[in-house]
């Protein structure tokens, strides 16, 4: 298994590698339109107030963000907006210097002033925006403007999380005088900064860009513009790759469609594939019987053969990769010999399930039956659930898979109408502070659906993001991964598994393990 | 005539009154709201201050009879409401769909009836023949074979024959004809074929029946040429049914074509009408479900009318 990771990682760095060295071995070419799927639709224009990769994959390369991840070198940040940056010592001051001439697409110039507006609306919205990553930056105690180049954060409290923050693609910089005459102006308008100017949205149908001339970054974008289709039949739009109608479908794809495509179009296509930021988790509702007890969700995690599963699975679902709380392959996740130390992740399975029998009898529990939530989406909750269904039986338990449609799933869960359910996690970046979210209190997290509350958790999560030295902060968040799979609320299964085929003249664009990443399409060109 | 129209155009209210109170009270049984699905379907860290401040936005915090009541009045000024997806006028957002459904139905419709009317008669005037029974089978396996499924076949033909598929976005027949065409002729196919199997049997087995009547001999009889018996006294007396069968596929086609659009990634109502109710849009579906009522009570009522125009008994009843 260890030679299995090794590879998947050499897999990654040869395909992150090889897009490199192409761009950096060809010269760019100006010009042409990049054709592109997107699987869904945004509701509206607002990055504040967005969730969705369907919403990145068509908006993003409209705006700017103060920072940016860089994207060969991912998770290393680099400026966008931002020319240079400082933090004082006491990590409570992070310091802002723009880029000069920029200039929103109306032809206005983007000042401090935007910045501070833009991050007040995130913070503190007002006159009916909606913002909903107030919490991530709740530490945020002003923000002042020396001067119409420099923007100055200053916090209220330490958080090791603030740089990769100030990368979220959420976080679009708007035009403070539009969002003062109108706080909702950036939902029905697109205004922006960014490599491309709003040509027309034809909701259900396409999003068109058109490249803007007074971009800052001279020479850039390569592109001439740019055209998002919405295609959310799955068949449709693979189809829609084959026959070169789109070149891209950002967010993933499955390796049945990744085999067929191969097959069909053999080196016109190129497949990048990454481990994800997306794991499937298993919650379970402590306010049911016997759920409430620590024994009975350890010795079903226990039953979990997750090495094999992530083995098998891989082959048939955009699944692969076995990790804990955090995704494998991140600097701040846990290596596979200390993962194997956790219940439910060790190599003897046989080993695993003796002891998880012995758990189910030790807390009293004969012939379990559970009623299993699921989401209807085929890829890659319906196999994943089969394969926990059959994990389960072989230490005697017996589960009903109840798989209803989207809303009653959302419902089910965030209701506690539910004994276990298939969760997700899926973020935009590699942050403890995002993924950890979903194991601590209830009281303290929107997605705790598991009901319970643990102090220990919230009062590791809180040292954790408080904690700048990274050293300290890995051993802290071993702690609370270790607790927190010991206590097995929310047990992790298998991390996903992006793939994603592009048409062989897409150039100048980086994998990543995010979909909601590298979108801006700044740098992408194509080799016609 | 006139009083027998009034009548029937009467009874359009209630029926439309009792489909606005159906389907607003249903959607509101079914568990989770837009707020829920639009902030959570990603596993967004959302607050449940800001998921009850969303929901007070959109209203969703009155009690359900103000929302209807709400709603109803909206309408009768000719308000439909805002999309609470997209924040736009749900009427623009139907009318954006609505001229490719339209133009999909009415290809669709021309194409069955241009099939049907000729290939029943024909197999009616030569019943229990070879001719009879090829176009049964032709007809039968129009019936058998889903519209979807035929549509993918096409696509998956044209791709893997001709490394092809059909335009993805829709361009106006008044733009382009060409291109319009190359997108939509392949899902007017598609429905068509079974659209024309409904209306070909149904036209085989009315003409088959009509032509057992009295009325039939009488005019053999009198020695009118078989063309006029058919053409003149059994075809007018056979359409009745047949066009209720058209009508009511026509409205079908409307608001029906749900996965066919899907397939050929149409911008149609179907395909508005899947994505609405999965995200629990619920000023949308409410209008769209009135909307499909209307069409289907307009077809009904003109139906009715033309019932009365080929049957005088139905206007003196």
């Amino acid at each position: 298994m260890i030679k299995l990771s090794l590879s998947l990682l050499g897999t990654l760095a040869l395909v992150l590698g090889g897009a490199s060295t192409d761009a950096v071995a060809q010269t760019p070419k100006r010009g042409g339109i990049l054709k592109f799927a997107v699987s869904a639709e945004p509701p509206n224009y607002d990055c504040h107030a967005a969730t969705s990769f369907a919403f990145i994959h068509p908006v993003r390369p409209h705006y700017n963000t103060l920072l940016k991840f860089d994207e060969p070198n991912y998770p290393k940040v680099k400026g966008d907006l931002a020319q240079s940056w400082t933090m004082s010592p006491d990590g409570l001051t992070y310091t802002f210097k723009l880029k000069p001439n920029i200039k929103f697409h109306d032809g206005t110039p983007m000042t401090s002033a935007d910045v501070k507006a833009s991050y007040e609306r995130i913070v503190n919205p007002t006159g009916g925006a909606v913002s909903i990553r107030k919490a991530a930056y709740s530490d945020i105690a002003s923000i002042e403007t020396p001067d119409a180049q420099t923007v100055v954060f200053k916090l209220k409290a330490r958080n090791a999380s603030m740089l990769t923050n100030f990368a979220s693609p959420w976080d679009c910089i708007y035009s403070a005088a539009k969002i003062k005459a109108d706080p909702k102006f950036p939902e029905k308008n697109v205004l922006g900064t960014g490599p491309f100017k709003f040509v027309e949205h034809v909701a259900g149908s396409h999003w068109v860009g058109e490249r803007f001339a007074d971009y800052f970054e001279k020479g850039r974008p390569y592109l001439d513009g740019f055209r998002a289709i919405f295609i959310t039949n799955t068949a449709a739009r693979v189809n829609a790759l084959q026959a070169g109608e789109v070149l891209s479908e950002f967010r993933g794809h499955s390796p049945a469609d990744r085999d067929r495509l191969k097959a069909a179009l053999g080196d016109k296509i190129v497949v990048h594939e990454s481990p994800w930021i997306c794991s499937l988790v298993v919650t379970f509702n402590t306010e049911k019987k016997p759920f409430d007890d620590a024994r009975v969700r350890r010795a079903l995690s226990l039953a979990i053969d997750r090495w094999k599963g992530a083995e098998a699975l891989s082959k048939i679902a955009l699944v692969r990769n076995v990790g804990g709380v955090l995704r494998p392959g991140y600097e701040m996740a846990a290596k596979e010999a200390e993962l194997v130390k956790y219940p439910g992740y060790g190599k003897d399975i046989n080993k695993a399930r003796a002891e998880a029998k012995k758990l189910l009898e030790q807390a009293g529990v004969k012939d379990l039956k559970i009623k299993f939530l699921n989401r209807n989406i085929p890829m890659p909750y319906t196999p994943v659930g089969i394969f926990l269904i059959d994990q389960w039986r072989q230490i005697g338990v017996t589960v009903e898979h109840d798989q209803p449609e989207t809303r009653a799933y959302i419902t089910g869960l965030r209701g506690g109408n539910y004994e276990a359910g298939l969760d997700f996690n899926c973020d935009a970046v590699d942050d403890p502070n995002l993924q950890l979210a979903k194991f601590i209190s209830a009281d303290k997290s929107p997605i705790n659906y598991g009901r319970y509350t643990d102090r220990k958790l919230d009062d590791l999560y809180n040292k954790q993001k408080g904690e700048l030295d990274n050293k300290k902060r890995y051993a802290l968040i071993r702690e609370f991964e270790q607790h927190a799979l010991n206590e097995a609320y929310s047990i992790p299964i298998i991390w996903w598994h992006r793939i994603i085929i592009n048409w062989k003249q897409i150039k100048g664009w980086y994998m990543s393990p995010s979909h909601y990443l590298n979108q801006d399409l700044q740098d992408v060109w194509l080799d016609s | 005539m006139l009083r027998y129209t009034i009548h029937r155009a009467l009874l359009m209210i209630p029926t439309l009154l009792g489909v606005a109170v159906l389907v607003f009270v249903l959607l509101r049984l079914m568990p989770g709201d837009i707020v829920e699905m639009r902030f959570l379907l990603e596993g967004g860290q959302v607050s449940p201050e800001t998921l009850a401040a969303e929901r007070a936005r959109l209203g969703l915090d009155k009690e359900i009879w103000w929302q209807f009541y709400d709603w109803m009045t909206g309408i009768f000024v000719g308000d439909f409401g805002i999309s609470m997806w997209t924040g736009r006028p749900v009427i623009g957002e139907i009318a954006t769909r609505l001229e490719l459904s339209m133009q999909v139905a009415i290809m669709a419709t021309v194409l069955a009836t241009m099939l049907a009317l000729p290939l029943g008669t024909i197999a009616a005037l030569y019943k229990d023949s070879w001719i009879d029974r090829l176009i049964q089978v032709f007809a039968i396996a129009g019936l058998a074979v889903p519209s979807f499924w035929l549509g993918m076949l096409i696509i998956l033909g044209l791709l893997l024959n001709f490394n092809w598929i059909p335009p993805l976005t829709f361009t106006p027949i008044y733009e382009d004809p060409a291109k319009n065409l190359s997108q939509l002729i392949w899902p007017a196919l598609a429905v068509g074929y079974r659209y024309m199997a409904v209306a070909a049997r149904m036209t085989r087995s009315t003409i088959l029946e009509v032509l057992q009547e009295d009325y039939i001999r009488t005019a053999r009889a009198k020695g009118l040429y078989e063309r006029l018996v058919v053409g003149r006294h059994a075809m007018r007396n056979a359409m009745l049914p047949v066009i209720t069968v058209i009508g009511l596929e026509f409205a079908f086609l409307i608001g029906g074509l749900v996965v066919t659009e899907q397939v050929f990634n149409l911008n149609g109502i179907g395909k508005l009408f899947v994505d609405t109710v999965t995200r629990a849009d619920y000023t949308m579906v409410q209008a769209l479900v009135m909307l499909v009522a209307v069409f289907f009570i307009l077809i009904n009522f003109a139906v009715d009318l033309l019932y009365a125009v080929f049957d005088p008994r139905i206007r003196y009843n």
